[in-house]
């Protein structure tokens, strides 16, 4: 059974447990988040020993060849001896504006303190200082300085709470990242696109639809924003005047319930996409939100003939509490 | 002589065929519950691994690893049946790509060697 050694302890890894969890038992956790491979809090360095490649899926290269690699993920057969990686991960990043996007939706930009590669859709992690993380997507293209994250509201919410209620401009957070392969590809500038997502799974069809037209894009872009409600399609504005601006790109809304009207669908968000287009066959698809929507869309899309290397997916996995810590 | 591999066309064939293999399978309700997984991409995969070893191409599939990788699919229900039918699909891919027939029948006599496995009747699983 493999041995973990972390921060000064031992640990015997049980059967059926991740390293995050032997972690956690041993009382040494790193952060985390999510546990389910998607927002890397819980990245790990192996100094010594082989990380199991699945758990290094979705990690960029330039860490992944170092040893990086997702504890929630991880079970490895053989010994490891871990740290948390260097420094040179994290960027401190001020908070240079904070206001409500709708009633529940915040726009918070940030501005690195140091230069912060990054391709608008792809998400970042936001760290507090005194503890919780939580990714967001960029809605913001790099040139644009500071960072464009979309935050929704939940109630009792760790980081959105703090937020909306008492963070203020000129405080800082740490950020981590960029993750992801959610952004626009420029190498196929006539392709077709289909940018669909729900909630502020908008964020990165945002940024991945100012970068698309900022580098020329020639195909058609159709943009598919699903909420519940009409309140919840709080990016009306921005991506109808990109519409009306550019006669390449259409922006269509889908609700759960409300009445249809023009360019508004009433249905759930993969009958609406199919409706739309109906094979997307050789379409280059970013669908990013609600973990179920994005599975059940994703799965659409396949079926009606698009290719599995062109459907690009972030589903916006919910934090997870730790067993026992909840 | 080339190798079976070889004469699909090696990577790209797999590459080719996986997208196809993957979408029969979802799109046939009579198996598409062993097929349905909320990660697409590690499903694809696992579709691209079993393919490349029908193929006869460099898997490091053991008969151990099929039992175990299938297991928790006999508790749902997994038989004869089920293998059939995607061994049919099997053919019916290759035949969309145009292979010739003599190739997909010694593909189809691999993905044959191993329903044993496949379905735990060769006791090998621990």
């Amino acid at each position: 059974m493999a041995e973990l050694r972390y921060r000064g302890t031992v640990v015997q890894r049980g059967e059926d447990e991740t390293v995050l969890d032997a972690l956690e038992r041993a009382g040494v956790a790193p952060p985390s988040s999510c546990r389910a491979g998607a927002c890397q809090s819980c990245l790990l360095r192996a100094r010594a020993g082989t990380p199991p490649a699945d758990a290094q899926r979705g990690v960029r290269e330039s860490l992944r060849l170092r040893g990086y690699f997702l504890a929630c993920r991880a079970r490895p057969d053989g010994d490891l001896e871990l740290d948390d990686g260097d420094e040179d991960r994290q960027v401190e990043a001020e908070i240079v504006e904070l206001g409500h996007l709708s009633d529940d939706v915040l726009g918070v930009r940030l501005m690195p303190r140091r230069a912060f590669e990054h391709r608008a859709g792809q998400y970042v992690t936001l760290r507090r200082h005194d503890g919780p993380s939580r990714s967001y997507s960029i809605a913001s293209l790099p040139e644009a300085g500071a960072l464009e994250l979309h935050v929704r509201v939940v109630p009792g919410g760790a980081m959105s709470g703090w937020l909306a209620h008492t963070a203020r401009v000129g405080d800082t957070v740490s950020l981590q990242g960029p993750a992801g392969d959610c952004f626009y590809l420029q190498d196929r500038p006539t392709q077709d696109l289909l940018l669909a997502g729900t909630g502020t799974g908008a964020a990165p069809l945002l940024g991945i639809l100012r970068d698309a037209l900022r580098h020329g894009h020639r195909g058609q872009v159709v943009v598919v924003h699903g909420a519940r409600t009409h309140a919840g399609l709080y990016l009306e504005q921005a991506f109808s005047s990109l519409a009306r601006a550019h006669a390449n790109v259409r922006y269509h809304r889908a609700v759960l319930a409300g009445e249809p009207s023009d360019g508004v669908t009433v249905g759930p968000l993969d009958a609406v996409l199919s409706d739309l287009v109906p094979v997307p066959k050789d379409w280059g698809i970013v669908l990013c939100g609600d973990p179920g929507v994005v599975h059940a869309a994703r799965r659409r899309v396949f079926l009606a003939g698009a290719a599995m290397a062109d459907i690009r997916a972030d589903a916006f996995v919910p934090t997870a509490a730790a067993p026992g810590l909840a | 002589m080339p190798t079976l591999y070889e004469s699909l066309g090696g990577q790209a064939a797999v590459d080719a065929a996986v997208d196809i293999f993957y979408r029969k399978m979802l799109a046939d309700e009579r198996v598409a519950r062993f097929f349905e997984a909320v990660d697409m991409d590690r499903q694809a995969a696992k579709q691209k691994a079993f393919l490349t070893m029908v193929f006869g191409g460099p898997a490091n599939y053991t008969g151990k690893d099929m039992t175990r990788a299938h297991s928790h699919l006999l508790r749902d229900g997994l038989n004869d049946t089920h293998v059939d039918i995607v061994i049919a699909h099997l053919g019916a891919t290759l035949g969309e790509l145009g292979v010739a027939q003599g190739l997909i029948a010694q593909v189809a006599a691999i993905a044959e060697s191993v329903r044993d496995d496949i379905l735990g009747r060769r006791g090998a699983g621990a």
